[in-house]
């Protein structure tokens, strides 16, 4: 299986993916840390990656999404993006309603 | 080392009526975009543009850029908002 269905598979098999630096007990990035909060503050549940434990997801992971900076967030198989979108949507709203919208 | 005007220049010459502020310490930088392109178009495609602007550079020079991009209508409620 080659890394971009290995990655595929992920997404598809977790409705709210983080591909971050290290893990959310211990983040390896300020912005990987901050992702990880902005979820813990919308009180979801998420899976996480830790791209620095594999480096072939580490580049594969920006190849897949054509964004070349970790974190990344998917929700139900779709790129959200780094931890400044996430931020922006935490702090408008949009981000609970995504995260909302899922659970129905 | 990277600096702020370097990234100012490769965004600028690749992202048609831009206008870029960029601050930042040769690790980390910071950036404000506006550009005429972005209207209509989604947070995440504004910032992929600006990535595809940056291209190779992104990979190898910048380790973490922070941004925050909008078109030139939202620069204005925007500015409103701050009154």
């Amino acid at each position: 299986m080659d890394i971009s269905d290995r990655i595929s598979q992920v997404i598809a098999e977790n409705s709210v993916m983080l591909f971050m630096k290290g893990s959310p007990d211990f983040p390896q990035c300020g912005f990987s840390g901050r992702a990880v909060q902005i979820l813990e503050a919308c009180g979801v549940e998420f899976s996480s990656a830790d791209v620095l434990m594999d480096q072939e997801l580490r580049e594969g992971i920006k190849e897949y999404s054509n964004w070349p900076t970790i974190p990344q967030l998917y929700i139900k198989g779709e790129l959200i993006g780094g931890s400044d979108i996430m931020m922006e949507m935490y702090q408008n709203g949009e981000l609970k309603q995504k995260l909302d919208a899922m659970k129905d | 080392m990277v600096t702020p005007e370097n990234i100012k220049e490769w965004i600028e010459k690749n992202l048609a009526e831009s206008e870029v502020k960029v601050s930042g310490d040769g690790r980390h930088f910071d950036a404000v975009i506006v550009c005429a392109e972005f209207s209509g178009k989604s947070r995440l495609q504004q910032h992929q543009m600006v990535y595809a602007a940056l291209g190779d550079k992104m990979k190898d020079d910048i380790h973490a850029l922070s941004m925050q991009t909008m078109a030139p209508e939202d620069r204005v409620e925007e500015l409103e908002v701050n009154k």
